[in-house]
């Protein structure tokens, strides 16, 4: 149990001090580093409640793609960030005025807030010590909430299509090699044969 | 004080939330930075739909965090998208300066 506890210590100090420095760091290349370890850590915290096929879903889809997706279009893009920083001090008032005030809310709504006693018994879908979390999870997930689990793979492929649409770019002047119609050529029309007289050239 | 329940959980993930809020406000020009706040407010939903799936012994609250999961992975993929095309218009990511199309 008191491992248990200082790991969640742990865990979560480490993913809200890296949770402000995403938001503090000079250089957004920082910023997304530090994301990535916030996200590593959100895991290990789903982890200790149990999740660990999401935990592992939150460290493959947002550490392996989503992260470096960022990663890749901070260092794409040649913008001068120096630049982009002018302000930070300006709304810094207002802005920690804002978080501070929606965090002693959301602390406050905590302070007073108990379960309701019959909330356990009307799980939909409890969980059983029997079978693994992947497990219970594919269950339900391809069973139950099998059209929800198609919609998501919709929007999805239409996030792809549009991504692709968005960024898809003909630059003109560029020579391309299309196959079709290097195959629908016609060798009449492009070859013609000619009768050469000798020791005269064309 | 080593007896982790719900309230612990949910602590961090207002935390993570106020931080994200407070992100958006702090750098208002670099939508970089923005994007990257709206993932960590998802991220600390996605910590208060798993840590209810824990103490109700629930697993669809488990399931639902996965489909906010998606959702969030295709507005990145999305808004990323967005700000690629609009570098390249316009040579600047300001934020202030998404206004032309103001009437």
């Amino acid at each position: 149990m008191i491992i248990q506890g200082l790991a969640f210590y742990l865990f979560s100090l480490v993913a809200v001090v890296s949770a402000v420095m995403v938001i503090s760091a000079r250089n957004p290349v920082h910023s997304v580093l530090f994301l990535i370890l916030t996200f590593f850590n959100a895991a290990g915290l789903f982890v200790l409640s149990g999740a660990e096929f999401l935990a592992m879903i939150l460290v493959i889809v947002y550490v392996g793609a989503v992260a470096v997706m960022f990663l890749f279009v901070v260092m794409m893009l040649d913008i001068n960030f120096a630049e982009l920083r002018e302000g930070f001090l300006r709304y810094l008032p207002i802005g920690g005025l804002v978080g501070f005030i929606l965090l002693a809310e959301l602390l406050i709504i905590l302070g007073g807030w108990t379960l309701a006693p019959e909330a356990a018994a009307t799980a939909a879908a409890p969980v059983q010590a029997s079978v693994s979390n992947t497990h219970a999870l594919g269950q339900i997930l391809y069973t139950r909430y099998l059209y929800l689990f198609q919609v998501a793979g919709m929007i999805l492929l239409i996030a792809m299509v549009g991504a692709i649409v968005l960024t898809l770019r003909r630059r003109q002047g560029v020579r391309r090699q299309s196959i079709s119609e290097q195959v629908a050529r016609d060798p009449k029309a492009c070859i013609e044969v000619r009768k050469i007289p000798t020791g005269r050239g064309i | 004080m080593f007896e982790i329940g719900l309230s612990h959980y949910l602590s961090v993930a207002a935390i993570l939330f106020a931080i994200g809020i407070f992100g958006i406000f702090l750098n208002r020009k670099n939508i970089i930075v923005i994007l990257m706040s709206v993932e960590l407010m998802l991220l600390a939903v996605n910590i208060n739909f798993v840590s209810f799936a824990t103490a109700l012994n629930d697993l669809v609250g488990q399931v639902f965090a996965m489909f906010v999961l998606t959702v969030a992975a295709a507005e990145a993929a999305i808004g990323l998208a967005i700000l690629v095309i609009y570098f390249r218009n316009r040579g600047t990511i300001a934020v202030e300066d998404i206004n032309l199309m103001k009437g």
